[in-house]
């Protein structure tokens, strides 16, 4: 199955047999506050160093968050996503927890964008997803509801048949336009918490065939190493069915394992885009 | 083993995490007769003093931090009983929670673990808490601060709405409050109308027990 997002110009496919979908996510003021003072200023232009870092390091979708406090996010979000697009040909992943934000995202981008994100929490649920089959976007759904992260990957599946119920069933939005988001946890906080993710990502390929996608660092908050380890999780996630994560397209480290992981499991022929990769680091550094 | 040696091996073994011989070294130490007053202020308290040291200046992780607070919950559940005979002086009890919308628990659960080891009664009631579940903890648990956690901006209005709800049952007089999370600043903080905010676990007991001071003194003037 295959998730088919698009700008004006270029298509990106999400899906097993494909290269592993690296959405970038920089373009986020959260935690940085010399970004977000400028942001609430009116001021987008460290926007585009955010983009250009992106596709250099090689991300195929721009993650765009532009969740400032005390600001019309609704609107900073549609002034992003046009900025980004005038910028770049790279489809966009619009982000935010706002409803309006979503709205107002979806009415400024021109192309199939993928909305991030819903759960599976009704109210949010019939709001969002009537606008997101309106645009034809994709969707990507995160398997907890309102009482909370599941612990469990039995858990976590039924949230999944629940959002498939609602999402296809209900509101007649194509399978391969749902993307789940499977919940990576923080291995610091809880042992297990990887394990789990592991287990629901290959479960919900068995079951369900759709394309996945989560947020990478999570998984090593809190310890040092995190490149190492945010690496070693995708190739590990990848080969249990992840299509698709949500990652700093900057760090070498965790890029690299993915084109690895794509070469070592089959998604990359003869490793015809690992040597390009190398390539074009030797005619960088030459 | 002598007293001297229980206390010395109850902090170290705090700050390795060693909750199984935590909870030994203080039975031992409660069947030796020792004033449970000592094992929690000379050995507990300095050894998660030394925790929050450590993580603040990024010597320790969120792993080591979590298991030592777990060690010394241990510790404290055999001691409480004690102390609660013993009419030891409470710092006080601090109330916390995630605000509704949001999961996030690390950061929430790494303050309680410092708060404790300050000698605070943490009750945590939770993630995804409504402004009315605050309400009713406030009105059972009668807490001298409530701190709301949020990770997300778009859940960080929640503070807002909690400290109104708050306001209209008539129980803003009865309580600090505090805020904090990732995108909080102290900006953000006074904008909401909280008591008080800190960027990391150590700095909130600090700030915690700062603001219960103003008040006490505040009071009895």
């Amino acid at each position: 199955m295959h998730t088919v997002l698009s700008s004006r110009t270029r298509e990106v496919r999400i899906g097993p047999d494909q290269p592993f979908c690296i959405i970038g996510e920089r373009i986020n003021p959260t935690g940085r506050k010399a970004f977000a003072a400028a942001l609430r200023e009116g001021d987008l232009s460290e926007i585009l160093k955010d983009v250009d870092d992106q596709v250099a390091g090689g991300a195929h979708v721009l993650d765009v968050n532009m969740g400032v406090p005390l600001t019309d996010e609704a609107d900073l979000l549609a002034r992003a996503v046009t900025l980004v697009q005038e910028h770049s040909n790279l489809p966009v992943c619009i982000d935010s927890s706002l409803v309006e934000a979503l709205e107002a995202g979806l009415a400024a981008y021109e192309g199939k964008a993928l909305v991030n994100s819903v759960t599976c929490e009704e109210d949010r649920l019939d709001r969002v997803l009537p606008m997101v089959k309106e645009h034809s976007a994709a969707i990507i759904c995160l398997v907890n509801d309102e009482t909370g992260i599941p612990q469990t990957a039995d858990e976590r599946l039924d949230v999944c048949a629940r959002l498939v119920d609602i999402v296809h069933g209900r509101y007649e939005i194509p399978l391969e336009d749902i993307v789940i988001d499977p919940l990576a946890m923080t291995v610091g906080a809880d042992p297990q918490a990887v394990v789990v993710t592991l287990e629901t990502i290959s479960r919900i390929r068995d079951t369900y065939g759709l394309n996945m996608t989560l947020g990478a660092s999570n998984t090593s908050f809190g310890l040092p190493g995190r490149h190492a380890l945010n690496a070693a999780f995708l190739v590990a996630a990848s080969y249990a069915g992840l299509t698709s994560a949500i990652m700093d397209a900057r760090t070498v480290q965790t890029v690299d394992a993915c084109r690895a992981a794509d070469l070592l499991l089959g998604r990359d022929e003869w490793g015809t885009e690992w040597i390009a990769a190398h390539r074009r680091t030797l005619a960088a550094t030459a | 083993m002598t007293n001297e040696e229980i206390l010395q091996q109850i902090y170290d073994e705090t700050l390795v995490g060693n909750k199984p011989a935590v909870v030994e070294l203080t039975t031992r130490g409660i069947e030796a007769k020792m004033d449970p007053n000592t094992l929690l202020f000379e050995a507990l308290i300095p050894a998660l003093e030394e925790v929050g040291a450590r993580f603040e200046r990024g010597d320790f992780f969120v792993p080591e931090m979590l298991i030592s607070g777990r060690a010394m919950t241990g510790a404290l559940e055999l001691l409480r009983p004690l102390l609660v005979d013993s009419g030891t002086a409470k710092v006080g009890t601090f109330l916390m929670g995630t605000v509704q919308g949001d999961v996030h628990d690390i950061g929430k659960n790494l303050v309680n673990i410092m708060l404790e080891g300050a000698g605070f009664d943490v009750i945590d009631i939770g993630v995804q808490v409504r402004p009315e579940t605050f309400i009713a903890a406030i009105e059972e648990h009668k807490p001298d601060v409530v701190g709301f956690s949020a990770f997300l901006t778009t859940t960080m209005p929640m503070f807002k709405a909690n400290i109104e709800a708050i306001e209209r049952a008539g129980l803003r007089d009865d309580v600090i409050i505090m805020v904090g999370g990732a995108p909080v600043t102290q900006e953000y903080a006074d904008v909401v109308g909280a008591d008080g905010y800190a960027a990391d676990a150590s700095s909130a007991t600090k700030r915690a027990k700062e603001l219960l001071l103003q008040r006490r003194t505040m009071v009895s003037v």
